[in-house]
């Protein structure tokens, strides 16, 4: 790792560990409203139907006392956990659902995004440049505004109410192409030239340079491209009726704040492979947003 | 030449796969979608422009244009800002690797996970009122707060927090980015030459940021419109009109089949929001 400068230490002269203990308070300030969120999560899942609604009943029955809260529960118990899991057989579905259309989401990402983006980096035409500025307009486009155009198209081609109708237009989005494309770029080109002399072909070139080389950029393809399609919201309530098929992200909604603690449990697992993700991406999904601003 | 055609050949091999397909998912279809917007909807007769004049004078689509404009005009300054000092504070500290993660986290929950906290945050008998009751009753200022956060006017400022939320550690990184571009030397020859602090912000470290800006603006852009899943979650598919957006009156086009007004909806939109990333581009190079 590189040693960065710093700026704000010469800029505001916070040269005193007093001037520091005060920015880190400062900066903490923020940081509280990721982590109380997620204690609340934690908290309310590990409680029975009978506390947590001593402390939200409010919320349903509409009362006029204020919600309570304690992060530690005074009955703390795993049964909500055990009915969700055990007993529940569609959050299984909805779970699994949302696996394979992110894996398959993905898998395709690689084999269709990744190549471009070599492409791209590596064979610059004045053609490729235009083309590429039209790639980064479509990225830029919400779904709202292609969501007729692709509902036709999947029509025409029967998709509808499967789950190919989610994975194939993912598949050929852009983004990816453009975070792999700054992974690329980043490779010297006369490390690529020097394998040229050495005989090595295009293809190879590709499989056994670019690929090594260019691997944080597809990787943080992925990690970003996790995190949306974990996500996924617009696409399935738009392309399948069958509510069987939907993904996970479209289960929370549903249930019922009679169900509290429920809820609160399907939240923390939805949340769970999300944050694994995270935590072990965190380096690619930070690398990821720096290459998502880099400049053709 | 033989390079030449060598290059061209390979670069046909690599992106033309991913390229077939985005011809046939999104530009095909695309296309057939601004025909069918000078089409009827049932019949598929011509119509002309009547599409886009009925558009333009449909009340939910002028709403839903005006609240999409004006949360855009408040919550990207907002980001940009916010996320500009936050790096920059970010940026004197030796260990910020753990406040970096905290900021990103957001980024990383699900919508709907995060929705339901919203919920128990900004109801009326809520965890926000509860908090605010509790400061006016230790300050003595004022009584209990029994504000309904969702339900109202509110609700905007509701969703322009929830934004600013969850895009805070996105566009932290990419103005630490920019930050680590400066060299170091030529603040240090500004220090030397008498410049002081706020002189080397203001003159150096802010105007070096400036191609930084044009990018973390395009991506606030294009994040801003995934704030829908917050505001359906939260409301469903007729919120209160403040947060009544262009993502809900498509959805509910979609949902009643009015296919018409949408695919006259969807050039339009298409097209103000090509002009905006060209513009945006265009400033961007001359920026250089």
């Amino acid at each position: 790792m590189k040693k960065r400068p710093v700026f704000t230490e010469k800029l505001l002269k916070l040269r005193r560990p007093a001037g520091r203990a005060l920015l880190t308070v400062v900066l903490l300030l923020p940081a509280l409203t990721v982590i109380l969120p997620v204690l609340l999560l934690l908290s309310g899942a590990l409680m029975d139907a009978w506390e947590l609604g001593g402390y939200i009943g409010t919320v349903f029955t509409d009362g006029t006392e204020f919600i309570r809260w304690k992060f530690l529960p005074d009955y703390p118990s795993f049964a909500n956990y055990g009915r969700l899991l055990f007993e529940t057989p569609q959050f299984f579905v909805l779970f699994w659902n949302s696996m394979k259309l992110v894996v398959c989401i993905l898998a395709g990402q690689l084999a269709v995004a990744v190549p471009a983006a070599w492409g791209f980096a590596v064979y610059q035409t004045r053609a490729g440049r235009g083309l590429f500025a039209l790639y980064v307009v479509l990225m830029l486009l919400p779904f709202q505004v292609t969501m007729l155009s692709s509902y036709l198209v999947l029509g025409r081609l029967g998709l509808l109410n499967t789950h190919g109708a989610i994975i194939l237009p993912a598949v050929f989005s852009t983004f990816p192409v453009f975070l792999s494309y700054g992974g690329f770029r980043s490779i010297p080109c006369q490390m690529l030239e020097a394998a040229r002399v050495d005989g090595a072909g295009e293809i190879t070139i590709f499989v056994r340079l670019g690929l090594p080389l260019g691997k944080s950029g597809l990787l943080s393809a992925m990690v970003l491209g996790f995190l949306e399609y974990w996500n996924l919201m617009e696409q399935p309530m738009a392309f399948l009726e069958d509510k069987a098929l939907w993904p996970l992200s479209l289960y929370l909604p549903q249930i019922t704040w009679g169900q509290a603690g429920f809820a609160f449990c399907a939240s923390v697992i939805t949340l769970i492979p999300a944050a694994f993700v995270f935590v072990i991406g965190q380096d690619y999904l930070e690398q990821g947003i720096i290459y998502s601003g880099l400049k053709e | 030449m033989k390079m030449e055609r060598k290059k061209r050949k390979y670069f046909c091999l690599f992106v033309l796969p991913g390229f077939v397909g985005i011809t046939a998912f999104v530009l095909l279809p695309f296309l057939d979608v601004a025909k069918r917007s000078f089409t009827t909807a049932v019949t598929g007769e011509f119509n002309g422009v009547k599409n886009y004049q009925s558009i333009f004078q449909n009340q939910a689509f002028l709403l839903a244009v005006k609240n999409t404009v004006r949360f855009t005009l408040v919550c990207i300054p907002i980001l940009v800002g916010a996320g500009l000092v936050m790096a920059l504070m970010l940026s004197s500290l030796k260990k910020k690797g753990f406040i970096k993660s905290l900021c990103l986290f957001p980024l990383a929950m699900p919508t709907a996970t995060v929705v339901m906290v919203w919920k128990l945050v900004f109801y009326k008998q809520g965890f926000l009122n509860l908090l605010l009751t509790r400061l006016g009753q230790w300050t003595g200022l004022y009584g209990e707060v029994h504000m309904d956060y969702l339900g109202t006017g509110a609700a905007f400022q509701v969703l322009v927090a929830s934004y600013v939320w969850k895009n805070m550690g996105y566009t932290m990184i990419l103005w630490l980015a920019g930050l680590s571009g400066i060299s170091a030397q030529m603040i240090e020859a500004a220090r030397v030459d008498g410049a002081g602090g706020w002189q080397r912000l203001w003159r150096i470290v802010l105007p070096n940021l400036r191609g930084s800006l044009f990018t973390i603006v395009i991506l606030s852009f294009l994040n801003s419109f995934k704030i829908y899943r917050e505001a359906y979650l939260t409301a469903g598919a007729y919120p209160d009109k403040s947060i009544y957006l262009l993502q809900h009156l498509f959805n509910n086009w979609f949902v009643n089949l009015e296919l018409d007004k949408m695919a006259a909806a969807a050039v339009c939109t298409g097209g103000v929001l090509m002009g905006a990333i060209l513009l945006l581009q265009r400033l961007w190079e001359g920026s250089e």
